[in-house]
């Protein structure tokens, strides 16, 4: 009996995802711990790993394919010597794990397959799909199924503008995001359709006097996201202006002694930002209630303190998060954040690496804003905006003298964190980034 | 009186001769009206005899350095202006006459004179008052002449021409524009062009090579200003290793004629004003639409910028009447207007094609090096709001460019880094014009930068640049 290879999940909320490439071919010895094939959601790429030995039997649902719902059966691991014929027609299972008893009768889909609504699914016989490259590409990248699209090339084929068209229309095929995780009532979108707001809005613009870009599955996230967060969390912000000056002398001083590698590169280099991400770590320690998750019924009381850093990248941005930064030192800090940055820059991060956490930094000093205020990134309950450092003058002991500053302004969702606790923690903030030698020991 | 015709085409350049014929196949009675000449400009005046100019200069430019092939040549190398020209009248020549037996072989009635369109329907032919430019090729034989002529549709499609400044009119003599510039009665010793676009570049390499001294000034900080940035910095540093002089950012502001020459005032922003003597100049500074004596202020046709308006289709703001070509807008190209022709003529007949796509008409510049180029410049891409990626490939890296003795070039391409859509593509050196051709059926068959990569490109040929710059631009160029 062959087993099969069922669409994983790569988070507890995913419900369904892309089935980017196959690796191995029909045919192909599989050995365990190889790569199988590469799945993609909203924010990442993974990799889906063989857990048995043999031969890939049977591909079930062809590469390229969306919106695959997790536990479907994507392909069927035979072993060697298996009669071809016992695997030549999968059923979509929920076999709960491929070690199953193989004499039990596989348990059904508790939901009911819908195959006339799903064909490419069970890649099984259908007409072949005349499809641009470009118009492949850009339906992937959307979660949009090809099947629902009329085609208005040459001899039918699909073309970038039909693609375009079925996203921008009411009765588009729902992409990947469809199926939302959280369901606050308050995110639902507003009266009408997507696509009708989106004509409507397009009205007000002189026809070809712009382009139209289809949104990736990153664009539609970030804005369901947002929405959601400024929509339903109370936000309210608190500035506070920090001195750096002992902060960039501390800074210069350790980045001297870095050690240095046979090609005279420095093990370490510390950024500012580093040290805004260690402090908030260990002020959200110091006070343990604004390290906090709301929900409905309970609030989350975190143990660690988990800070998400936003990292623009091309097209979007994302939150990787430094996980018990806390207790990690300045150097592990600096160089986990380069090969977090690196590889959400990349899109190849793991859900667990951007997902959770109790507060982010979002540090827009580097390109020259002076302060500003950012969105909550749910779950978290805090976010700190970070504006650039600069000499500024302020009056010491009733003299002018020359500082260097730097503003900062926390936005707290008012249901887990109240003005006072909001305060006390840029406080506590403030104090570890004025006197940096407290973050060393 | 004869019955309509269904379709009446006013001008007989590349757009109109060719939607006439793509017109009679799809059955429709048809009529060309031409005042002048059959093939237009372009055949005329314009593409075909300057590719003509340019290859004796090219071939020229060979045998001056036939040593470097290890060749040796008896004697001087000289050239004769007057059958150089003559050659360059020949040819176009030839391609006129062709184009009437095209026309005659699809029963394409052709109409000798100027039309007026009095309405909707009904055009009215005279005898043209132009004095056409000369040497001409005669009126063809059986066409029909002045009179009232009817028809369900028409379309405008009667071109452009040069764009005159103000105090720097051309006289024929001393201030050319092209017409003159394309048959001297000697080459002149010393040249000014005004306008680096691609006519202005086009005469300055023809006459750099054979032996003028050049000097070209734009108006606009690049030279070729439609192409893409590093393109164009990378051509000019060819032209001014082949000592063609180039001021930007600059107007000539006002010449003083003499016997056999002039002396021009020219400005650079920001820079000391300069006095440049040259025995002729050449005034290239764009071109602008015929829409005049036409009749369309009366019938209210809706004009921008000089230009007939019209959507995707031809179809003006009056219903039976469309326009195409020059005269319909930028960019003012032969191949635009013939597939906007054919694009009109189909709609039309009701067969439903997509309407002109003008990100991937590709432009050729005949200078030497040659540029080519189709679709988004860096910098139009990066305004437009793409994530890019480029690839850049010199011709120094390919075999086949090395072996001609031709190893100066670029081939830059530019990609849209989520959807790996081909965005623009831009070329300088040797035969690139031959070469873009492969980019834009690309983009038109709507490949991602897989498909290129995955194409085998023979070799050796120079088109291997163009494969070279796709790797590149996703981490993958091998001979660099």
């Amino acid at each position: 009996m062959p087993a099969n290879i069922l669409m994983p999940a790569l988070s507890p909320t995913m419900e369904k995802g892309n089935l980017v490439r196959w690796l191995k071919k029909e045919g192909d010895k599989v050995r365990s711990g190889d790569v199988l094939a590469e799945i993609e959601t909203d924010k990442a790429t993974m990799e889906v790993e063989a857990v048995d030995e043999g031969i890939l039997a049977k591909i079930v649902v062809p590469e390229g394919t969306a919106n695959v719902p997790v536990n479907d059966v994507i392909g069927l691991i035979a072993e060697e010597g298996e009669e071809a014929g016992e695997v030549a027609s999968p059923q979509p299972s929920v076999a709960a794990a491929p070690s199953a008893a193989p004499t039990e009768p596989e348990p059904r889909l508790e939901r009911a397959p819908a195959p006339a609504s799903a064909p490419s699914h069970n890649g099984e016989a259908g007409p072949r799909l005349f499809a641009s490259p470009l118009a492949r590409r850009i339906a992937k990248e959307a979660g949009l199924d090809l099947a629902g699209v009329t085609g208005s090339g040459p001899h039918g084929r699909i073309v970038e503008r039909d693609v375009k068209t079925a996203l921008a229309r009411p009765s588009a095929p729902a992409p990947a995001e469809e199926a939302r995780p959280t369901s606050a009532p308050m995110s639902q979108a507003p009266a009408g359709e997507p696509s009708a707001r989106g004509d409507m809005i397009k009205s007000n613009f002189a026809p070809g006097s712009f382009d139209e870009i289809p949104h990736d599955s990153m664009r539609r996230t970030i804005a369901r996201r947002l929405v959601e967060a400024s929509q339903t969390i109370p936000h309210f912000y608190l500035s506070i202006d920090c001195r750096l000056d002992a902060l960039l002398s501390l800074r210069e001083a350790i980045n001297s002694v870095a050690p240095k590698d046979k090609d005279g590169a420095p093990a370490y280099k510390i950024s500012v930002n580093d040290f805004i991400i260690k402090a908030l770590a260990l002020a959200l320690i110091r006070v343990p209630d604004a390290n906090v998750t709301w929900t409905e019924t309970a609030m989350l009381k975190h143990h660690s303190a988990d800070v998400g850093v936003a990292v623009a990248i091309p097209g979007g941005l994302i939150t990787p998060i430094v996980r018990g930064a806390e207790s990690k030192t300045l150097s592990v800090i600096s160089n986990e954040m380069k090969d977090l940055a690196a590889r959400a820059r990349a899109r190849k991060l793991k859900p667990a690496e951007y997902q959770g956490g109790s507060a982010s930094v979002s540090n827009l000093g580097m390109v020259g804003i002076k302060n500003f205020s950012a969105i909550i990134n749910p779950p978290q309950a805090s976010i700190l905006a970070v504006g650039a450092a600069e000499q500024r003058a302020v009056v010491e002991k009733g003299a002018l003298a020359v500082a260097t500053l730097m503003s900062v302004t926390l936005s707290t969702d008012h249901r887990a964190i109240d003005g006072a606790l909001g305060a006390e923690l840029l406080a506590v903030f403030k104090s570890l980034i004025e006197n940096p030698m407290g973050m060393l020991v | 009186m004869a019955s309509p015709y269904d379709i009446l085409i006013i001008g007989g350049g590349p757009g109109g001769y060719v939607a006439a014929i793509r017109a009679a196949q799809l059955g429709f009675k048809t009529a060309l009206v031409e005042r002048e000449h059959l093939g237009g400009i372009c055949l005329n005046w314009g593409c075909i005899p300057t590719k003509a100019l340019l290859r004796s200069a090219e071939i020229y430019h060979y045998l001056a350095h036939a040593k470097d092939y290890g060749l040796t040549i008896e004697g001087r190398i000289g050239f004769d202006p007057a059958a150089i020209v003559k050659r360059s009248r020949a040819v176009s020549g030839q391609l006129n006459s062709g184009v009437g037996f095209l026309l005659k072989k699809n029963k394409v009635d052709v109409i000798w004179g100027e039309a007026e369109i009095v309405k909707p329907g009904e055009v009215l032919v005279r005898p043209s008052k132009k004095s056409p430019m000369q040497p001409q090729a005669p009126v063809p034989k059986g066409v029909l002449g002045a009179g009232s002529y009817q028809a369900k549709n028409i379309i405008i499609a009667t071109g452009a021409r040069p764009r005159v400044l103000p105090g720097l009119e051309p006289d024929r003599r001393l201030v050319w524009t092209y017409f003159e510039a394309m048959v001297p009665e000697k080459f002149p010793k010393s040249l000014l062009v005004m306008g680096s676009g691609a006519i202005g570049i086009e005469f300055a390499s023809f006459y750099r090579t054979m032996g003028a001294e050049v000097t070209v000034v734009e108006v606009l900080p690049q030279i070729l200003p439609v192409e893409d940035a590093e393109i164009a910095a990378f051509a000019r540093k060819q032209f001014e290793k082949q000592g063609i002089k180039f001021l930007t950012s600059a107007k000539v502001t006002k010449i003083e004629k003499q016997a056999d020459g002039l002396v021009a005032t020219a400005e650079e922003a920001g820079g000391p004003v300069q006095t440049l003597a040259a025995e002729r100049m050449i005034s290239a500074v764009g071109v602008v639409g015929n829409v005049e004596n036409l009749g369309l202020e009366k019938l209210g046709l809706a004009l921008e910028r000089g230009l007939i308006k019209t959507d995707g289709f031809g179809r003006t703001n009056l219903a039976g009447l469309y326009a195409i070509g020059d005269v319909a807008g930028p960019p003012m190209l032969a191949h635009k207007a013939e597939h906007e022709g054919v694009i009109c003529v189909e709609a039309i007949k009701g067969l439903g094609p997509h309407p002109l796509d003008k990100s991937m008409i590709p432009g050729c510049t005949y200078c030497n090096p040659q540029v080519a180029s189709v679709g988004l410049t860096e910098a139009k891409a990066k305004e437009a709001g793409f994530q890019i990626r480029i690839g850049r490939f010199p011709f120094i890296g390919n075999g086949k460019a090395i072996a001609l003795g031709e190893p100066d070039g670029l081939v830059k391409t530019i990609f849209d880094a989520s959807s790996g859509k081909l965005l623009g593509a831009h070329m300088v050196g040797a035969e690139v014009t031959e070469l873009i051709q492969g980019f834009v059926v690309a983009m038109n068959c709507e490949t991602t930068e897989v498909e290129l990569i995955n194409s085998i490109f023979p070799h050796p040929t120079i088109s291997e640049t163009m494969h070279e710059s796709v790797l590149d631009a996703y981490g993958r160029v091998i001979h660099m």
